[in-house]
């Protein structure tokens, strides 16, 4: 039972850490010439470190809210499951947390793709996808089969 | 004595700041228009002196990338002279006040080689020493939105929906509780009624606080079971 509660624990919280990375690190695409993410566009032209601050675009930004806003989602769905742990009736279900956690899978799942589609109009073509996109892509499965857990598991004594 | 240094100190702070204040020169810092329209460039000025009749006001532009200005205006001796042959010609009016110590100028139908420098120089006789100050020009085709507006706006709403959602839940829970406490109270009261009529014979009056600890038992029941 304490095992099953660990395991629960530890993968919300292994979702919830790909989510701050993929949003803080800066290495969505990557090219020879530099990196760049949700925030910023660096690259080293002849001469130095040149970086743009991400104004060129509405999707950047809707990117940028999209990601916020699920790691919001996560950690406010992990702090209603200590919640409902203390305080759900036996038999009862974690619709609360589960619901939040689906939102925020959803969330990573719908800016991953509006980056994916809208990426050649602030990354020149040509480059390819750093890590962080991919650990958004893969925080995205993590936080849904999370999320359904919590919506199938069943509070016992 | 006191009198003597009173009037001196007087004197001396009327004095000391003329001597290293000068004229000092306000324009904007950065000033964005989109491809086509007019702008206004404000230039004022402070000084400790009155305005004078022979203040005078000149601006001059600097391309982005180079090396050299051009005079574009001047106003003197109550009269202003506007770029007549340069990048400016027919394009630069006076909308200044000079009495007001405003020597604004509009520039109309932007392009993009109009971005650059422009710096606003005033005089003041005999307060003529100041720095020039600069405005920068940007000229969009389209005004940029800036950083993290639309950010800001997404995360707010869907947050503000939240809070929305939980305020309504709540709500409804709170007066669905209290129809079924009224509903109770009134079947409480009717039964109380039948049985009395029932059996036969006055019976005092139903205890409200007796009703109110029943209904609020079977409120409770009914919570726990929802949940």
């Amino acid at each position: 039972m304490l095992l099953l509660l660990l395991g629960i624990i530890l993968l919300h919280v292994a979702a919830l850490v790909l989510l701050f990375v993929s949003t803080i690190v800066s290495v969505w695409t990557s090219s020879e010439t530099g990196t760049s993410d949700l925030w910023i566009n660096c690259s080293t032209s002849n001469g130095g470190y040149h970086c743009d601050p991400a104004t060129s675009g509405e999707w950047i930004q809707a990117v940028q809210a999209v990601m916020i806003l699920s790691i919001i989602f996560s950690c406010l769905s992990l702090f209603l499951f200590f919640c409902q742990l203390f305080t759900l009736q036996k038999g009862g279900r974690f619709f609360l947390t589960g619901t939040f956690q689906i939102l925020a899978s959803l969330f990573v799942m719908s800016g991953a793709i509006i980056y994916t589609v809208m990426s050649p109009e602030w990354v020149p073509e040509g480059d390819a996808f750093g890590y962080s996109y991919i650990l958004a892509w893969v925080a995205f499965p993590l936080a849904l089969i999370s999320g359904l857990i919590y919506v199938i598991l069943r509070k016992r004594e | 004595m006191l009198t003597f240094l009173a009037l001196a100190s007087v004197v001396l702070l009327g004095i000391v700041p003329e001597q290293t204040q000068g004229i000092v020169i306000y324009t904007g810092w950065e000033r964005h228009a989109l491809v086509g329209s007019d702008i206004r460039l404000s230039c004022s000025f402070f000084s400790w002196r009155w305005t004078s009749e022979d203040v005078t006001f000149s601006w001059t532009y600097r391309p982005d990338g180079s090396r050299d200005s051009i005079s574009i205006f001047h106003y003197t001796g109550g009269a202003a002279y506007v770029d007549n042959k340069g990048p400016f010609r027919d394009r630069v009016e006076f909308v200044g006040n000079p009495g007001r110590r405003d020597g604004s100028i509009l520039i109309k139908n932007l392009d993009f080689s109009d971005n650059g420098t422009f710096t606003c120089d005033a005089k003041n006789p005999p307060d003529i020493v100041g720095r020039p100050s600069s405005v920068r020009l940007l000229v969009f085709e389209k005004v940029p939105i800036q950083a993290g507006v639309i950010t800001g706006a997404i995360i707010g709403v869907v947050l503000g929906l939240l809070v929305l959602i939980v305020v309504i839940y709540y709500l409804m829970r709170f007066l669905v509780a209290r129809r079924v406490f009224s509903l109770s109270v009134s079947k409480h009261g009717k039964k109380k009624k039948e049985g009395s009529q029932q059996r036969q014979g006055p019976v005092p009056p139903a205890d409200p606080s007796k009703v109110k600890a029943a209904a609020s038992e079977k409120k409770k029941e009914s919570r726990k079971d929802k949940k």
